[in-house]
């Protein structure tokens, strides 16, 4: 909500410069349109389409930012994403960052890898994705409660060279791999576990 | 909490003797005493405006009015017809709209008094506002194709448009069709409710024919030169069902070439156009559309027999403090889809809102998101930003389109489910 209120002095400094012509709608306006695929306010409870709720604002305009120039490869985000200015991305994810994160611990997952991928996970992505990838300081993605399909995806994209990731996690992917080959299978059950 | 919401709940508080001995509903309240909105109709636009007003102002009183106890999802109905998805998984009740303080009742609007601000309902109850949502989608122009109606419509020839009855009828009647029979599918003219969803519905159709009934045949017989997502869909029928081969199982019928459709004659399940016949095994009509029937009753369509709006606000042009969202508003360049009725219901719901609460109406955004499903592990998209500039709705420059026409598997089976996963999160968004 604060947002909403940065922005609309911005938009008033703007006018009166005579800079600003187009219309700025409020991060909440602009992230209720985001709402009906990322669920409300940005708490997904399918099992493809991730959560965005409480996601990092640096993370967020990162993430858009790639989807609109096509550096990170999509369905449907990179036409989406070249909708928004740099302004409204910074807005929409000044909202998001203000909600809470959402675990959806409704999906399926094999109980028996929970404690592995735990495991695997703390040596080798709690790092950077601290409780999961929950604290919004970390400014990475949400692994914990996320969309099933959207971790697996993510985690061959990378694997596979489609998606592009910082060296330090390529060389802990591989060595996560080369320890265990199902690695990534545990690691998506530790975190649709929640826990 | 912004000025808005602290000014809300300060009155609120102020006024708390008199809404504890309030009863659910008021009729002839007098005006400026509370914020009451009443929503007419609970399908994708009047749900989510109930619920998002609710959301962002506590201390304004809505009453959403609906003549049916379930709502049947129109998305996803296609599924319906082959076998993917069974009535139940598209039904959906008020519960949750409850749960926000949405006072939720059943009963049918007859009328609405724009300069006296009430509702009146078929139950007898007339409901004041101080402003009203009308959300009634679409109705159907019978008038147009000589010989049906809407008891035809019920019983024989379905349309189906409105998911519920006639779309388990039209499931029942494809799954007993004889061996090698035709399903003929009339598609209406422009402008009418999901774009895709013609062809969508004869790709599910196809879907099931082609495990159980190799050899039956789908004649889509439309009023319209082209369609959405129309290379796309022809493709992907072509991919999945041989369309333009000789042993096609679709054959499609533009206009010009004979599509439109003059007359039905039931007994003899027979359609013509003005040059040819075609005789059907099951045979499905989607007439050409206008706004739904109460909008009519309430003189909020023009000659055209839509509802004409502004597009911050969905306010009516012709009746103030009346706003029509959803289908049968006059939003294009939004088109007549579950998600525009969203984004516009939201929209729709921080401007009613604002001006309860004696503020300017936000600057507007909305987002247009649609997929369909030609087969499974094969799902396509369109989608679409737009702003409000210069008194109008305009698409963003720039963004939005289409799935890429270059069948990519991994991204077509992806595309399906997360086509899946927006339905389950619209549904969570409306109803939720």
């Amino acid at each position: 909500m604060r947002y909403t209120i940065v922005k609309s002095t911005l938009l008033v400094a703007g006018l009166s410069l005579g800079a600003f012509s187009q219309a700025a709608p409020s991060g909440e306006m602009l992230g209720n349109t985001c709402a009906g695929c990322h669920g409300t306010n940005g708490a997904s409870v399918g099992n493809a389409i991730p959560s965005i709720a409480g996601l990092s604002e640096t993370y967020m305009v990162e993430t858009m930012n790639a989807y609109k120039s096509g550096d990170r490869a999509s369905t449907i985000m990179g036409r989406i994403a070249k909708g928004y200015s740099d302004e409204q991305i910074e807005s929409m994810a000044g909202f998001f960052a203000d909600q809470e994160v959402y675990k959806n611990t409704n999906q399926k997952f094999n109980a028996a890898n929970v404690a592995k991928g735990k495991a695997l996970h703390d040596k080798y992505c709690d790092k950077c994705h601290t409780e999961g990838g929950t604290v919004a300081d970390d400014d990475a993605g949400q692994l914990s409660g996320n969309a099933k399909m959207f971790l697996e995806w993510s985690l061959a994209d990378f694997h596979d060279g489609s998606r592009d990731m910082e060296k330090k996690m390529a060389k802990k992917m591989k060595r996560m791999i080369k320890r265990d080959s199902d690695a990534f299978a545990k690691i998506t059950d530790y975190y649709l576990s929640g826990e | 909490m912004n000025k808005q919401n602290r000014r809300s709940f300060l009155k609120t508080v102020g006024l708390g003797a008199t809404a504890a001995t309030a009863a659910t509903y008021t009729p002839f309240a007098i005006g400026g005493a509370s914020k009451k909105v009443v929503v007419v109709g609970g399908g994708m636009g009047g749900a989510v405006a109930a619920k998002y007003i609710r959301m962002m102002d506590k201390s304004v009183e809505v009453t959403l009015i609906e003549a049916n106890e379930h709502y049947f999802t129109c998305f996803g109905s296609n599924e319906v017809l082959s076998g993917v998805r069974q009535m139940d998984d598209i039904k959906f009740g008020y519960h949750g709209l409850k749960g926000h303080g949405v006072n939720v009742v059943i009963d049918k609007v007859v009328d609405i008094d724009a300069s006296g601000k009430k509702v009146k309902t078929a139950g007898g109850k007339t409901f004041a506002y101080d402003r009203c949502i009308v959300s009634p989608g679409v109705s159907y122009r019978f008038d147009k194709i000589d010989g049906y109606n809407a008891e035809v419509a019920e019983t024989k020839i379905t349309h189906a448009w409105k998911a519920g009855s006639q779309t388990a009828l039209l499931r029942d009647q494809i799954k007993s069709m004889r061996k090698g029979g035709t399903v003929i599918i009339s598609a209406p003219p422009n402008p009418f409710r999901c774009p895709p969803g013609p062809y969508e519905r004869t790709a599910q159709i196809a879907h099931y024919f082609k495990q159980h009934n190799p050899t039956a045949k789908i004649l889509v017989l439309d009023d319209k030169e082209k369609f959405s997502k129309f290379g796309l869909f022809t493709a992907g029928w072509a991919k999945h069902y041989g369309y333009g081969t000789d042993n096609s199982m679709i054959e499609w019928v533009k206009g010009s070439a004979g599509g439109k459709i003059e007359s039905v004659d039931v007994a003899g399940m027979t359609l013509s156009g003005d040059v040819d016949d075609y005789k059907g095994d099951v045979i499905n009509i989607i007439p050409a559309q206008k706004a739904g029937h109460i909008a009519h009753v309430a003189g909020l369509t023009n000659k055209t027999g839509w509802c004409p709006i502004k597009g911050n606000t969905f306010e009516s042009t012709i009746h103030a403090n009346i706003h029509v969202i959803g289908d049968a508003a006059i939003q294009s360049p939004l088109p007549k889809s579950g998600y525009a009725a969203n984004s516009e219901g939201k929209v729709c719901a921080a401007a009613v809102v604002a001006l309860l609460n004696g503020d300017k109406a936000p600057d507007p955004s909305y987002v247009n998101t649609c997929y369909s499903v030609i087969a499974p592990g094969d799902g396509i998209s369109v989608a679409m930003v737009y702003n409000y500039k210069d008194g109008k709705i305009n698409k963003v420059k720039g963004s939005g389109g289409l799935t890429p026409g270059k069948f990519d598997a991994k991204m077509r089976a992806r595309e399906q489910e997360n086509g899946y996963s927006w339905y389950d999160n619209i549904i969570s968004d409306t109803f939720g």
